[in-house]
């Protein structure tokens, strides 16, 4: 405690209180907010790719249907295109956000809803397609972990084009407001993301589905 | 595509319907009675001194995180009592049930529980003690206190925070409902494959179960974002790593486990769900499920659970004991790292929960190790905490005696958790009354550590002191009452004796079953003296008022900001100089808490919205627990909606003018100056235990040259 007494502090020179007026910078705080989020997201698909793993043994189909039996490459193939040019259209839409261009921001998200309704379209055919065959998440273990998966990719997909949709409004009605920056950020992260996700799920439950 | 039903539905209430409502079991029917004349008389009584707009203005709509956080520390107080009652029932029942030659009442072959509402009843005790009393008790508390600590005005998301409230309310309510509507799971609160599976439990227990748990979790994740992003984003300025309290350093630990772990148990249940509405097969018996998948998942979250519950209780340990033993933190950088170590750790055991299944050796031996590991970090914790007291100038002030109460648990606990990670010892006991007593001590010490924070922080929150005799002796007889039931539980654990038994075949246990019954007869009087506790603090609070710093001796920032704390926190945000800031300003001097300048604040506004979103969600839950399809396509329809509206509202905050900022500080301290003034144990800043004996410093002599201690703020600023 020798400090109170022989090292005495000048009071002018500490500064106890906050003088710099700064203010939290909003969209940092939402954005890295949003990584969290993402992270959480992430642990999902985490869970959900080990739950596939488990349940992608040959006789975890019960002597039923494998994906080698109903999955075309070519067609998740274009998928894959739809949502990657879906992913760059969104790219673009950055591009003109950070040029101040509001007709660019919206021209590119319309691109990317476009092209993610294509690839919501594309998954919803394929998923009627192979009910009609029959091939339903009930049959067995391997294929509920196969339509869940895919599914959840999809439901994600969703919530990212409603998203879209309301960005398109907000975009209109408020221009480049702080709000507004911050969702389009947000946005930008959910998209890449999904489409990451994607890279997973086209390699390991379809590629790979096929040799099951 | 959705599965076929037993039973009758009818597409406009679903599975509801007037039989579900038990109102002939001698026990629930007059609970339900009690439960809707208490809320028959709480709605009378707001309505009578004119309080609903008061309800609606202060607390319903709020986005302060203190109320947020005390109304979670309600909702857990709440159900805590719910728990305890349902453990006073297993108590009874086991007690009561003994031989074959005991009595049966109510409907009961022996004792007055038949085995399916046992069955209910200890599902529900685990679902409510670890999800809705103490995940919301630790909640609540780094609520209040995380953004004072770090010297912010709010959490980084209040609007978020009131969410993450009212959803973890529906799953209180949910829980709640399933007494009077319907039944409550029966396969213990972490499920069993494939006992929760449709054909075997057909009723709507196991999806009450299901929809409470994901409830619960949802609100518990969107809760750990708003923890993690306040203390990274919104630390006052000089509040470097280094300097953070170490209750905030518990706290950012123990969310990044939250929210990395609670993902898998909403995956986990999701994928019941899908089983048991969809007809898939993930963890069915046959046609390709995987039983052991779903234990696997389940434990994937469970076991950061477990660290998650217990990282917080440790940090409230590592504020409480050197305030009351008037000295700094002993190994502020170990303890840091013991957290990080525990935290990181606690990935890598789950299977330890089921050794017994089998896995091999090689993976038995690395889930073993790797629970023995964990014992080093908390090693370091306990004699932290041990150095943190030896010559201190210890006051048994009753945060103190929870605290202290809670390190014996700890090692009782953690001793039998050690025990437990051998798997040839962990074959012998597994799925005995031996775990279940070691998980009690274990969860008993956060209840400890929490009635401690409670007590400890209680004036900072509403600026007067809990009564110490009714304090006291709600630790002594709660201490009675846990030694009393786990003592001879350990024994009957050695002796053989498996959990949750109905019936208890071995009449030599009586004698240790009738013990335990005299440990629940203390836990009953401990909760009545909490309740004497409540009331005589209430009533005597003009006697009790204390200023800023309510126990002399603390030394965090959180105490440097009036009691009862203003809704903004601080008019101005401190600057932060060493690690513990009131220590060091006490030291000092500079103990002048008016700032010296005014600026307008920013705060956000009040809103409606989390509180529509909560009933909302419970509506969902309640739909998809009795597939009322419509309803559930409606509250969620409503729910995106309301979020979508949300999102439209720009207008979200307001500002609170300089003078006004001023007028209402000023207030604050005109009321500090009439509050009593507690005689200050202790030398300014109470950190100089060392040297000093227990004689009080004269001033002038603290500190002099030659007694070899240097003050630690020394080597730190």
């Amino acid at each position: 405690m020798s400090s109170s007494t022989s090292k005495a502090l000048d009071p002018s020179s500490v500064e106890l209180w906050d003088h710099s007026h700064h203010h939290h910078d909003v969209i940092s705080t939402r954005t890295f907010g949003f990584w969290l989020y993402m992270l959480s997201d992430a642990m999902i698909f985490a869970v959900l790719f080990a739950a596939w793993e488990v349940l992608s043994y040959s006789h975890s189909f019960a002597a039923g249907p494998t994906p080698a039996s109903f999955v075309e490459p070519g067609y998740v193939f274009l998928q894959t295109l739809a949502l990657f040019t879906s992913v760059l259209a969104y790219g673009f839409t950055m591009v003109a956000l950070k040029n101040g261009n509001k007709a660019g921001v919206i021209s590119g998200l319309w691109g990317a809803l476009i092209l993610g309704v294509a690839f919501l379209a594309l998954d919803i055919n394929d998923v009627v397609h192979l009910v009609g065959m029959g091939i339903t998440p009930d049959l067995s273990g391997g294929l509920s972990a196969f339509f869940i998966l895919t599914q959840t990719h999809a439901l994600h997909i969703l919530f990212g084009l409603l998203w879209m949709l309301v960005m398109l409004v907000q975009v209109s009605r408020f221009g480049f407001s702080a709000d507004v920056v911050g969702r389009l950020l947000s946005l930008r992260l959910f998209w890449h993301f999904q489409a990451v996700v994607w890279v997973f799920v086209f390699v390991f439950v379809y590629l790979r589905g096929m040799l099951i | 595509m959705l599965v076929d039903l037993q039973g009758p539905w009818s597409p406009l209430l679903g599975r509801l319907a007037l039989s579900q409502i038990p109102y002939e079991n001698p026990i629930l029917a007059p609970l339900f009675v009690v439960v809707a004349i208490m809320g028959i008389a709480i709605i009378a009584a707001l309505s009578y001194y004119g309080k609903w707009g008061y309800l609606w203005r202060e607390w319903l709509t709020t986005v302060d995180h203190k109320k947020i956080g005390i109304m979670y520390i309600i909702i857990g107080l709440v159900m805590l009592f719910r728990g305890f009652m349902d453990g006073l029932m297993i108590r009874t029942q086991q007690a009561m049930a003994v031989g074959p030659d005991a009595a049966g009442y109510m409907g009961a072959l022996h004792g007055y529980l038949t085995p399916y509402h046992f069955g209910q009843i200890y599902s529900a005790h685990g679902v409510i003690m670890i999800l809705l009393a103490a995940t919301p008790l630790l909640v609540g508390i780094m609520n209040v206190i995380v953004p004072i600590q770090v010297g912010a005005r709010d959490m980084a998301y209040p609007y978020l925070n009131a969410v993450g409230l009212w959803i973890t309310a529906a799953a209180a309510v949910l829980v709640m409902a399933s007494l009077f509507v319907g039944d409550f799971s029966h396969n213990g609160w972490f499920g069993i494959a494939p006992i929760f599976e449709l054909p075997y439990s057909p009723g709507v227990g196991v999806d009450y179960w299901m929809w409470v748990m994901q409830l619960a979790a949802l609100g518990s994740t969107l809760g750990s974002i708003n923890i993690l992003a306040t203390i990274v984003k919104m630390r006052a300025p000089g509040m470097t790593w280094l300097r953070l309290p170490i209750f905030t350093w518990a706290s950012l630990a123990t969310n990044i486990i939250a929210l990395t772990s609670f993902p898998a148990l909403t995956v986990a249940l999701a994928l019941i769900g899908f089983d048991r509405y969809l007809g898939t097969h993930f963890f069915t018996a046959g046609l390709g499920g995987n039983l052991m998948l779903y234990t696997d998942l389940f434990w994937l979250w469970g076991h950061p659970e477990v660290y998650f519950v217990i990282l917080p209780a440790f940090g409230m340990l590592s504020e409480i004991i050197p305030t009351f033993s008037e000295k700094p933190l002993f190994g502020y950088v170990t303890m840091v790292l013991a957290t990080f170590g525990i935290a990181g750790v606690s990935w890598a055991v789950w299977l330890h929960h089921f050794f017994t299944m089998g896995a091999g050796p090689d993976v038995i031996s690395f889930f073993s190790v790797a629970t023995m590991l964990v014992g080093i970090p908390t090693g370091v914790k306990v004699f932290n905490w041990a150095f943190t007291m030896y010559r201190g100038r210890l006051r048994f002030e009753t945060p103190m005696l929870w605290s202290i109460g809670s390190l014996f648990l700890l090692l009782v606990g953690g001793l039998t958790g050690m025990m437990l990670a051998f798997p040839a010892i962990n074959y012998m006991v597994h799925n005995s009354v031996f775990v279940i007593a070691h998980f009690h001590s274990m969860l008993l010490m956060i209840v400890y550590a929490i009635f401690g924070a409670v007590t400890y922080w209680w004036p900072k929150i509403f600026g007067f002191k809990l009564n110490e005799a009714w304090g006291k002796a709600v630790f002594w007889l709660f201490t009675a009452g846990t030694v009393g039931v786990f003592v001879p539980m350990y024994t009957l654990g050695f002796m053989g004796m498996t959990r949750r038994l109905d019936y208890v075949f071995n009449t030599q246990w009586q004698l240790l079953l009738d013990v335990q019954m005299l440990g629940i007869a203390f836990y009953s009087l401990s909760v009545l003296a909490f309740l004497g506790l409540l009331y005589v603090s209430i009533r005597d609070r003009a006697k009790s008022r204390v200023s800023h710093d309510a126990w002399g001796t603390t030394h965090s920032v959180e105490w440097m900001t009036p009691s009862p704390v203003p809704f903004y926190n601080f008019a101005v945000v401190p600057h932060i100089n060493a690690r513990d800031e009131w220590s060091w300003r006490k030291e000092h001097g500079f103990t002048d808490l008016r700032p010296d300048h005014y600026e307008d604040i920013h705060m956000p506004k009040n809103t409606g919205i989390p509180l529509i979103l909560g009933v909302l969600t419970f509506l969902l839950g309640f739909g998809l627990t009795w597939r009322i399809w419509w309803l559930c396509a409606l509250s969620l329809a409503l729910i995106i909606a309301v979020v979508i509206i949300r999102s439209f509202d720009a207008d979200t905050g307001y500002i609170i003018p300089a003078d006004e900022v001023e007028r209402m500080e000023r207030a604050h301290h005109d009321r500090a100056q009439a509050a009593v003034e507690l005689p200050q144990a202790g030398v300014p800043g109470g950190v100089t235990a060392y040297g000093q004996g227990n004689k009080p410093a004269a001033k002038g002599e603290v500190g002099a040259p030659g007694s070899g201690i240097s003050s630690p703020e020394g080597s730190r600023a």
